[in-house]
C-alpha cells in the first residue's frame, strides 16, 4: 500500500497507450476487408434505395478524395492515428458533413450521466443485498423478498424497459416518456433543467438498475460463502464484536474484492452494453448514437464509437491494476 | 494442589453437537462432560475427525448450521453459556473466553493490519471503568506484542507480511489482550514446523505460568502433550473414553483406544513397528450399540456389544469408560484380563 512507484506508473501507461493502438489498428483494418469501400457501398445503398443515381461515379470519386481514399493505405493509415490522437475521427456519413467527435461529444455525458450513476447505484445495492443473503443476522422478511427481486434480472431489458415504461409513464403518468429532458427547457445549470434531467433519468436508470444488481448480488452471494467459511470471520465472532462491524469490515471487505475488478470492466464496456434501454427511452446517449449507426451502416460513428469503448475500457482497467493494491494489500505493484 | 482444592472455572455437561446431513444427523459430539480447574491445562485428544474441535466451537457457541447443539450445559462460574441472550454472551466472549485458532490458517483478516485486528477487540469490550484512547492502546498492543515476542514492526503489518509462527503469536497475544480466565488452543501448534511449533508451544506455556490462565489444549502430538498439559481428555468418535493426569495417561493408560494413542509415539531408545490403526470404523450417523470403540477394540467382550460403559474413577485422577476394569467388593477396580 502507499504510493504507486513511478517506474510502475510508467509500465503501465505504455501497456495502456500500446492496447489502444492496437484496438484502433483492427478497427481501421476491419472495414477494409471488406469488398469496395464505405463511400461505394454507401452510394450503391443510395442507387438501390433510388433507382439510378445521376454522376454517380463522379460522387463517389470526389467523396473519395474528401475523405482521403484515394491515398495509398499506409498514407490513409498514419493520418487515421494522427487524426485519433486528436480525437478526430472525420465526418459522419449519414448525417455530413456533422463530425464524428461532435455526435460523440454531445452524446458522451447524457451516457455518463445516466449509466455511472446507475451502475453504481446497481453496483452498490446489488452488492449489498448479495451479502444480506448470507447474514445471518438478516431478518428472514429480507432473505425472502431478496431472490424474488431478481426475477427482474432473468427478463430481457428490453422487456423490463417496457414494463416500467407501461406502469410509470403510461397507466400512473409519473415519468415522461421519451427523451433527456423537457422540450423548451434550456439546458445548462439552473434547477428547471435539472429536475427535468432526473426526471427522465430515473426510468432507464430504474431499468439498468432491476436489470443488472441480481448479477451482483448472485456474485457477492458466492464470495461471502466462501469468506464466511473463512477462519478469520469465526475469530471475529469468538471475538465478540459486533455483528454489524464483523459483516462489513470482515465479510463484506474481502468478499468484495473480485467485484471491484469486475465493476471496473463492466464500467468500460456500459457506453456499449445499454444500448436497448437507450433506445426504448429514446435517451440521446451512446448508446442510441450507436444504434443509429449501425442502422444507417454510418462507418465513421461505428468507429468514433468503439474507439472510445476501447478507450474507457482500457482506462477502467489501468485504473483498478493502479489502484488495487490499496483495496487488497496481498496485491502489490509488480516488482516492488 | 489438593484435588479438592480445585476451583472449576468451566464445567462441560453431556454436551451434544450433530451436524445435519442428506444421510441423517453426524453425532460429532455425543454427550461429553468434563471439567476445567482453575489453572489447569487440559489436554483435548483424539484421532482426526473425533469431535474436537466441534466440542471447542460447542464450548465457545460458534456452532453454525448445519451443526447444532442438540442438548448439555456449559458452565462458566455456574452460568449456562447456552441460555446467555446474544448480548450478554458476545459481552463474555473473549473477556472470558479466548480462542487460539489452528497455526498457519488464514485465522488473520487479510485485509487489515495486525494492530487493528488486536485493537478492535480492546475497544470492542472496554468498559467504562475501562476505557483506552488512541494514546493508551498503541502502547498496549505494543507490550502485547513485545511480550510474545514480536518486534515492533509487526505492528502495522498486514497478514500476508508475517510467517506461520509470527501470525501464530499474534493470534496468541489477541487471545490474551483482555486477561481471559480461559483459553482455548485448537490445534495451535499443527501446520507449523517443528521449530515454530516448540516456539509457540513455549509461548503458550508462558501464557499460562505468568497470566494463570486455565487452558484447553486441543492437538494430537502426543509428545508435546505430555510437555505441556496436566490432565489429559481422550475423545473417540464424540466421545470422551478417558480422562487421566499425565503420569497417569503416559504410564498407564487405561482404556484401549488411550493405549493406542500413546502407544503411537515414537521413541529412540526403544523402536516399535509401526502399529496400523485405521480411523473411525462405524457411521458417525448411527454409532453403535453400546461401547463406542467395540469394532476397533481388541479386547471386545460380549458384554462391550450389549451396554454402554459408564465413566467410573478406578483410580485417584484416572476415569475411563470401559467395561474391562471392574469394581471389587472393597471399592477398587481390577483389571478383568488380570485373571482370565
Ligand atoms: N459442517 C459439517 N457438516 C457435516 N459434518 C461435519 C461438519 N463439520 C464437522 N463434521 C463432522 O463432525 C465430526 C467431527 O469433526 P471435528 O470436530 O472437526 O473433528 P476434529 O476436530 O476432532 O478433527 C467429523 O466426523 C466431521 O466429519
Ligand atoms: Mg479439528
Amino acid at each position: 500500500m502507499g504510493r504507486i512507484p513511478r517506474q510502475y506508473l510508467l509500465r503501465r501507461l505504455r501497456i495502456f497507450i500500446l492496447t489502444i493502438w492496437a484496438s484502433a489498428t483492427l478497427i481501421w483494418i476491419i472495414p477494409r476487408l471488406a469488398p469496395g469501400d464505405p463511400i461505394s457501398a454507401m452510394v450503391g445503398q443510395m442507387s438501390q434505395a433510388g433507382g439510378y443515381v445521376e454522376g454517380s461515379e463522379e460522387i463517389i470519386e470526389g467523396f473519395r478524395a474528401r475523405f482521403g481514399l484515394d491515398q495509398p493505405l499506409p498514407i490513409q493509415y498514419l493520418r487515421y492515428l494522427l487524426n485519433l490522437i486528436t480525437l478526430d475521427f472525420g465526418y459522419s456519413i449519414a448525417s455530413f458533413p456533422t463530425p464524428v467527435s461532435q455526435i460523440i461529444g454531445q452524446a458522451l455525458p447524457w451516457t455518463f450521466g445516466l449509466l455511472v450513476l446507475a451502475m453504481t447505484i446497481t453496483f452498490l445495492l446489488g452488492n449489498a443485498l448479495g451479502a444480506l443473503m448470507i447474514w445471518t443476522h438478516t431478518p428472514h422478511l429480507i432473505k425472502v423478498l431478496i431472490p424474488l427481486g431478481m426475477v427482474f434480472t432473468s427478463i430481457p431489458s428490453i422487456l423490463s424497459g417496457l414494463f416500467l415504461l407501461y406502469i410509470f409513464a403510461f397507466i400512473l403518468n409519473w415519468f415522461p416518456v421519451q427523451g433527456a429532458y423537457a422540450l423548451g427547457i434550456i439546458p445548462g445549470l439552473n434547477l428547471p433543467f435539472i429536475l427535468s434531467v432526473i426526471q427522465h433519468g430515473t426510468l432507464p436508470a430504474l431499468a439498468v438498475i432491476l436489470v443488472n444488481f441480481g448479477y451482483w448480488a448472485l456474485g457477492m452471494r458466492g464470495m461471502m460463502i466462501t469468506v464466511q467459511g473463512e477462519d478469520y470471520v469465526q475469530l471475529a465472532r469468538a471475538k465478540g464484536l459486533n455483528p454489524l462491524y464483523v459483516l462489513y469490515r470482515y465479510m463484506i471487505r474481502n468478499a468484495i474484492l473480485p467485484q471491484i475488478t469486475a465493476f471496473a470492466i463492466t464500467l468500460g464496456t456500459l457506453v456499449s452494453g445499454q444500448v436497448l434501454v437507450e433506445y426504448i427511452f429514446g435517451y440521446q446517449g451512446m448508446g442510441k448514437i450507436i444504434y443509429d449507426a449501425i442502422l444507417a451502416r454510418d462507418f465513421a460513428v461505428i468507429q468514433g464509437a468503439s474507439f472510445i469503448v476501447i478507450c474507457m475500457t482500457a482506462g477502467a482497467v489501468m485504473v483498478v491494476d493502479l489502484t488495487y493494491p490499496l483495496v487488497d494489500p496481498r496485491i502489490s505493484h509488480g516488482g516492488e | 494442589m489438593t484435588r479438592e482444592s480445585r476451583t472449576p472455572v468451566l464445567e462441560v455437561r453431556d454436551l451434544r453437537i450433530y451436524y445435519e446431513t442428506p444421510k441423517g444427523d453426524v453425532h460429532a459430539v455425543d454427550g461429553i462432560s468434563f471439567v476445567l480447574y482453575q489453572g489447569e491445562t487440559l489436554g483435548l485428544v483424539g484421532e482426526s475427525g473425533c469431535g474436537k474441535s466441534t466440542a471447542a466451537m460447542g464450548i465457545l457457541q460458534l456452532i453454525t448450521p448445519p451443526g447444532r447443539i442438540v442438548s448439555g450445559q456449559v458452565l462458566m462460574d455456574g452460568v449456562d453459556l447456552l441460555k446467555l441472550d446474544e448480548r450478554t454472551l458476545r459481552q463474555m466472549r473473549w473477556s472470558r473466553l479466548a480462542l487460539v485458532p489452528q497455526g498457519a490458517m488464514n485465522s488473520l483478516n487479510p485485509t487489515m493490519r495486525v494492530h487493528q485486528q488486536i485493537e478492535d477487540v480492546i475497544r470492542q469490550h472496554q468498559t467504562k471503568t475501562k476505557t483506552f484512547d488512541r494514546s493508551q492502546l498503541k502502547p498496549r498492543i505494543l507490550e502485547l506484542l513485545s511480550w510474545v515476542g514480536l518486534p515492533e514492526r509487526v505492528y502495522d503489518m498486514y497478514p500476508h507480511e508475517l510467517s506461520g509462527g509470527m501470525k501464530q503469536r499474534v493470534c496468541i497475544a489477541m487471545a490474551v489482550a483482555l486477561h481471559p480466565g480461559v483459553i482455548i488452543a485448537d490445534e495451535s501448534t499443527s501446520a507449523l514446523d517443528v521449530v515454530v511449533q516448540r516456539v509457540v508451544a513455549q509461548t503458550l506455556l508462558r501464557v499460562k505460568a505468568d497470566l494463570g490462565v486455565s487452558m484447553i489444549m486441543i492437538g494430537h502430538d502426543m509428545g508435546l502433550m505430555a510437555q505441556m498439559v496436566d490432565r489429559i481428555v481422550v475423545m473417540y468418535a464424540g466421545r470422551i473414553v478417558e480422562i487421566a493426569t499425565v503420569e497417569h495417561a503416559f504410564r498407564n493408560p487405561a482404556h484401549p483406544y488411550s493405549q493406542v494413542l500413546i502407544d503411537s509415539v515414537p521413541t529412540i531408545s526403544e523402536r516399535k513397528p509401526l502399529k496400523i490403526t485405521e480411523g473411525i470404523t462405524h457411521d458417525p450417523r448411527n454409532p453403535p450399540h453400546g461401547c463406542i470403540f467395540q469394532l476397533r477394540c481388541p479386547f471386545v467382550m460380549e458384554r462391550c456389544r450389549r451396554e454402554a460403559p459408564q465413566r467410573r474413577e478406578i483410580r485417584p485422577g484416572q476415569e475411563v469408560a470401559c467395561h474391562l476394569y471392574e469394581q471389587q467388593p472393597d471399592g477398587s477396580y481390577r483389571d478383568v484380563r488380570d485373571t482370565a
